[in-house]
């Protein structure tokens, strides 16, 4: 009875997955085409770096903060305008894509500012003394040095992200989530319900350690 | 090569401002070895920053090789960079590039080519002594070895001028001699003017030809090595030099002597004449040597004797002012009553 009713979830469940995976990757894609070098100019703006500016550094840590205070839920229904001229429809996981890629990308980029404070001052004075240009300290010390902690950042992005695509599912957004809502919640079908949470845990689980060892590779400290 | 012109740092906070340089005006030759020496918060660290910009003067000149670094544009300023070297007590290598990365990244800097880049980053490692560590990571390297990388990062670019910033405080005695023979070598090998900054006298004495001593912001002495460890003029100055030159004598061994305690300072050639042996021979006196040392400063000697005279007053009085007459240098510690 269970594995029947199991089996012939499976393949709304296999749809929802690759519906999950398929907007994360495009928030995440979002995220680190935007939100690196959105982290990297909040870092390089700040005081004492070597392109301090105080009028960009405010204002884009202004405009960080201000997305990221809004909770998504409300994120997700005030671009909903912004998501119909982007994608054309306002359902669906492309659709959704729109609004998780703007939360990602203010998320991510505080995450590799983060990872960039952790440098030692010491390692980019250096580079300036050798008169390297800011974009060659950039590209060969900055993002190199903070490389391992990008990674986990991109790791905890994604399992953000799959969190919020869940909630993507409200609107119709396609998804794990969505499959939850509409069969597990409204139907009150606990198998769907439990089958949903238990494949969220395990590809959770699955990014965490993958980012872990990816971590580890590519941090030579 | 560099002149230094009423050079001045402040650095403001909100509530106080701070004198890192007070007024500092120097002169350093091409070719030379110029040490600064400081206790920590002296200003010393600053000053050096100053001279490559890392830190820019609030008022004052800084010029490397005629060129005045102030007056340049961002891009002439990375340009000059590039032909003054520095290295750092932590090393500052990036860690996650090998040792060959680290120095191609100066030279990338720099606007090399890859082939050029490789054979040059190749003759720096032979030239610090690490060609066999080429494709480690600085964490599996030790202190003296990371300071061998910075230094080859630092001559990558045929620098004009090496700025030391404590190079050696951070490593073991053994290995600080060897940096300092690599510096010295370096500095003979390529004709390389270098200036460090250092907190301890020992490594002044090793290395430098020329010192200045630094104090709350200000140079407060200036010369030639040798010449301030004979003839010290300022406190702080002498402070240092005790460091070295140990000849402090316990007060209950002053206390319990008959005759004339004198210490006696024998600088240059003087050294290795036989001054103490003529007296014996020429007054009627004993001598007994309570403490004594040579030290040698750029291979000069440099001797610092304490002895007691015993015998006839006058024959001692003779003694004395014929040891003052041949060395210049002589202090009577202790008179007889």
């Amino acid at each position: 009875m269970l594995l029947e009713s199991i089996q012939a979830l499976l393949p709304e469940l296999n749809t929802a997955v690759l519906q999950t995976i398929y907007m994360v990757a495009i928030s995440l894609v979002a995220a680190l085409i935007l939100g690196l070098p959105l982290g990297i100019l909040l870092f390089v703006t700040d005081e004492g770096l070597f392109l301090k500016n105080r009028f960009v550094n405010a204002v884009t840590g202004w405009i960080v903060n201000l997305i990221r205070s809004i909770p998504y839920i409300i994120l997700l229904v005030a671009l909903l305008p912004l998501t119909k001229l982007i994608a054309g429809s306002t359902i669906g996981p492309t659709a959704a894509s729109v609004s998780l890629s703007v939360a990602a990308i203010p998320f991510f980029a505080r995450l590799v500012e983060t990872s960039l404070r952790e440098i030692d001052k010491g390692v980019i004075e250096s580079a300036v003394a050798v008169g390297a240009s800011p974009w060659m300290i950039i590209k060969e010390i900055l993002v190199p040095e903070a490389k391992p902690g990008i990674v986990q950042g991109l790791t905890i992005t994604t399992i953000s992200l799959i969190g919020y695509s869940a909630m993507a599912g409200i609107i119709g957004g396609g998804g794990i989530g969505d499959l939850a809502i509409r069969f597990g919640y409204y139907r009150y079908d606990n198998v769907i319900m439990i089958t949903t949470v238990v494949v969220l845990v395990v590809l959770v689980q699955i990014i965490q350690i993958g980012g872990d060892k990816l971590t580890k590779y590519v941090d030579k400290r | 090569m560099i002149e230094v012109n009423h050079l001045v740092k402040i650095y403001k906070s909100k509530k106080k401002q701070v004198i890192g340089v007070d007024n500092v005006s120097l002169s350093i030759k091409e070719g030379e070895i110029y040490g600064i020496i400081g206790y920590s918060g002296a200003g010393k660290s600053s000053l050096l920053r100053c001279l490559n910009l890392l830190e820019r003067p609030t008022s004052g000149e800084v010029k490397i090789d005629g060129v005045d670094l102030t007056a340049l544009t961002s891009k002439e300023l990375r340009k000059a960079r590039q032909k003054i070297g520095m290295i750092f007590q932590h090393f500052y290598l990036a860690s996650s590039k090998t040792v060959y990365e680290n120095i191609a990244f100066a030279l990338k800097a720099a606007g090399k080519s890859p082939k050029e880049i490789d054979k040059r980053v190749k003759e720096l490692l032979e030239l610090v002594g690490l060609a066999d560590k080429i494709h480690q990571y600085p964490a599996q390297l030790s202190g003296g070895q990371k300071q061998r990388v910075g230094i080859a990062r630092a001559l990558a670019n045929d620098p004009k001028v090496l700025l030391c910033d404590e190079a050696t405080s951070a490593l073991d005695p053994k290995t600080t001699k060897s940096i300092l023979n690599l510096l010295k070598s370096i500095n003979k090998k390529l004709g390389l003017t270098i200036v460090l900054i250092t907190h301890e006298m020992e490594v002044v004495k090793e290395i430098c030809h020329r010192l200045a001593v630094m104090q709350d912001g200000k140079v407060i002495e200036e010369g030639p090595v040798y010449d301030i460890f004979a003839n010290p003029v300022e406190p702080l100055t002498r402070d240092f030099i005790q460091s070295v030159l140990q000849f402090d004598l316990p007060q209950q061994l002053i206390e319990n002597r008959k005759g004339t305690i004198i210490k006696i300072q024998f600088k240059g050639a003087i050294a290795e004449e036989s001054v103490v042996s003529e007296l014996f021979q020429t007054f009627k006196v004993k001598g007994n040597i309570l403490h004594g040392k040579i030290e040698y400063i750029q291979e000069v000697p440099l001797g610092i004797f304490i002895m007691e005279l015993t015998g006839e007053i006058p024959e001692i009085e003779r003694a004395i002012q014929y040891i003052q007459d041949r060395t210049q240098n002589m202090e009577v510690v202790e008179h007889v009553a």
